[in-house]
């Protein structure tokens, strides 16, 4: 399990970082082309503007390659037990919140299977690490991919993202699937992005869970 | 069935020590079914959930599935949810709205919303029969009885036995408490489920709602994690963290002070535990939410209703209720080592939102299927399940303060110290009397 203060460490430094690593790759890309590299890419973002139904602006492409590899980031963290990091990839005043249905609108107020603040996460983190956690004894580990991901609004200050996952959940000999959407508001911080609030909405939120879920999906 | 079910069962249970078959033998879980679950009061749901005609809620008492249905009379019924014709499920959704009437998706028999035959297609096919309109056997069958205590509604498969009033007993105090803790007098249902499968025998379930050793060791983990971050929010801050994290703190009570809380048992199983958590605090929300119940109730009789000390309160053997923290569990057996629990939450009607507000932090942290306690209590009985099922050892210990109970006159057996496994002693004596069909 990752110590506390070098996860930490990490997690400050890098999304400015891996925004960079993912201009470059852009960059590149569009300089194998035989047309001008930032020509190329405003084609590409012209194409695919035009299949969507909102007007996407320059830098588009930019901003939906960079919340991917945030996402993506995420779901490390998860994976390899970052409970720290996972914790400071949010703003002061962020939100994880898992409702039971869709139609719920607001995080505080009706029954959640998460609703967590900072503070909260901190009170899940410390009791997942503390030695006599004792439903954490058994072998466990889990896996996810995240994909579908749609920039739903963009402004100077925030992203509005959607995006679908699938969560592997090994326990004991038993593999559990948990999928759904999730619904990230991004803001701007750094370079890079801090989460505001993330809106899990479990597809199977509704039928019985075969035993409950230990950390955040 | 058992082949000598009296003799048999009688073998099985003794004061102090229960035999592991009790827990995990197939033909027990079977008789369970029968002279327990599919003859008691079994709950159903309460009245607010299904507000307008047509309005259900599915749900199963024993093997039998039902459903709960608003008439166009606006009366509740409990009905077997088949169709009379060939038994295909009519109301086929946890919950929803039946319209105008049911109709079977197999040959579309209808029937009204209180479970009589409306039509059948070329009624003259049955012209001669014996099946026709005036049969009974045309019309949905409803449960043998139905009744209803403060809002929350009952159901028995059985004609003869106790009324509900009599079945509930002393147990009754726990819907008494949560609406009384109303300034309105009643409660609303909030119309979402937390649906949680246990891998575990229910019994498992039961004895530790008053099982007050385990708190302190299974939920030690949780427990310090939150006084840690109520103490981060003391130096931080300077002021009192929200009560919610005391909620969780509140499980690291020492061995002693648990040993302190004390445990009430009925006939019937039925019990109580008496309160630890200290939900009188003194702040803004709860001085306005105490003046509301003042001005419903009177100074005196506002202070009897809020100074009631419960914490929670058993319906045996299927059903807690969590009275000032307004929620219930139900349970509902499925096999002898699986049983799905239904947890429900309640407005009090007439109090300001943010003593509701308080309340959901206690049924989302504590029940809800991502919760930071139950995980280990489902693991406690998970593990425990595997080792019944196993002939390692024949019998399940309650020796702990056997013989030093306060046994009472009207049957109640009232625990010494908190930790006394009196409290499964006396779920067994009712199981026992149960299956023997004394009940």
């Amino acid at each position: 399990m990752a110590s506390k203060k070098p996860a930490k460490k990490s997690a400050a430094k890098k999304p400015a970082a891996k925004k960079a690593v993912v201009k470059k790759v852009v960059a590149k890309k569009a300089a194998t082309r035989p047309v001008a590299k930032k020509a190329a890419v405003k084609k590409v973002a012209a194409k695919k503007a035009a299949a969507k139904k909102p007007a996407a602006k320059a830098g588009a492409v930019d901003t939906r390659r960079a919340v991917e590899q945030f996402l993506y980031r995420q779901s490390e963290i998860l994976d390899t037990r970052q409970w720290q990091s996972f914790i400071d990839l949010f703003t002061a005043d962020g939100v994880y919140w898992a409702p039971i249905t869709a139609e719920q609108g607001e995080w505080e107020g009706s029954p959640s299977i998460f609703a967590e603040d900072k503070l909260m996460m901190e009170v899940r983190m410390r009791r997942v690490l503390h030695p006599q956690a004792w439903s954490q004894a058994p072998m466990w580990a889990t896996n996810h991919i995240v994909g579908n991901v749609v920039i739903e609004k963009e402004t100077a200050t925030e992203v509005q993202v959607r995006s679908r996952f699938h969560m592997m959940e090994l326990r004991r000999d038993t593999v559990r699937h948990f999928g759904g959407t999730y619904r990230h508001t991004l803001v701007k911080q750094g370079g890079g992005y801090r989460i505001k609030l993330q809106r899990v909405d479990l597809f199977n939120s509704q039928a019985p869970y075969d035993y409950v879920l230990q950390i955040w999906v | 069935m058992l082949h000598e079910p009296i003799p048999h069962l009688k073998k099985l249970v003794e004061p102090d020590r229960v035999h592991r078959l009790a827990y995990t033998d197939p033909e027990i879980f079977e008789l369970e079914i029968k002279n327990i679950f599919e003859k008691i009061w079994v709950y159903c749901g309460h009245e607010t959930q299904v507000p307008k005609p047509g309005d259900y809620q599915t749900f199963t008492i024993g093997r039998q599935p039902m459903v709960m249905i608003r008439g166009k009379d606006m009366k509740v019924r409990v009905l077997y949810n088949r169709c009379p014709h060939r038994g295909v499920e009519l109301c086929g959704n946890l919950k929803g709205n039946a319209g105008e009437a049911l109709t079977c998706s197999y040959h579309s028999w209808r029937f009204h919303l209180d479970g009589k035959i409306e039509s059948i297609p070329l009624m003259k096919g049955y012209d001669g029969t014996r099946m026709n309109a005036d049969n009974p056997d045309c019309s949905m069958r409803a449960a043998a009885r139905v009744d209803s205590y403060r809002g929350f509604v009952f159901a028995s498969l059985a004609a003869d036995g106790p009324s509900l009033p009599d079945f509930l007993g002393e147990a009754k105090i726990g819907f008494d408490d949560m609406c009384d803790r109303a300034p309105a007098g009643e409660v609303e249902v909030v119309p979402y489920c937390h649906r949680v499968i246990q891998h575990s025998n229910w019994k498992f379930f039961m004895e530790n709602q008053l099982d007050a050793l385990h708190p302190s060791v299974t939920h030690q983990s949780t427990g310090v994690a939150a006084a840690w971050v109520e103490r981060e929010i003391k130096q931080k801050t300077g002021e009192a963290p929200p009560l919610y994290y005391h909620y969780l703190s509140a499980f690291t009570m020492s061995f002693d002070k648990w040993d302190s809380v004390q445990t009430l048992n009925y006939p019937r199983g039925h019990g109580i535990l008496k309160g630890y958590m200290g939900l009188r605090p003194s702040d803004p929300d709860t001085n306005a939410y105490v003046a509301e119940m003042v001005k419903a109730y009177g100074e005196e009789k506002a202070e009897k209703f809020l100074a009631r000390d419960i914490h929670h309160v058993l319906v045996y053997p299927y059903l807690s209720v969590q009275s000032p923290l307004q929620q219930i569990r139900v349970l509902r057996p499925i096999a002898p080592n699986k049983t799905l629990s239904e947890i429900w939450h309640f407005r009090l009607k007439g109090a300001p939102e943010a003593i509701y507000r308080r309340s959901l932090w206690y049924y989302n942290l504590v029940n809800s299927p991502a919760t930071m306690i139950n995980a280990d209590d489902l693991e406690n009985w998970t593990k425990g399940q595997w080792g019944l099922e196993s002939s390692g050892m024949d019998w399940v210990s309650f020796h702990r303060d056997y013989g030093r109970d306060q046994e009472n006159a009207d049957g109640s057996i009232y625990s010494k110290n908190g930790t006394s496994e009196a409290v499964m002693r006396s779920q067994f004596k009712a199981w026992t009397e149960y299956l023997a069909g004394d009940k």
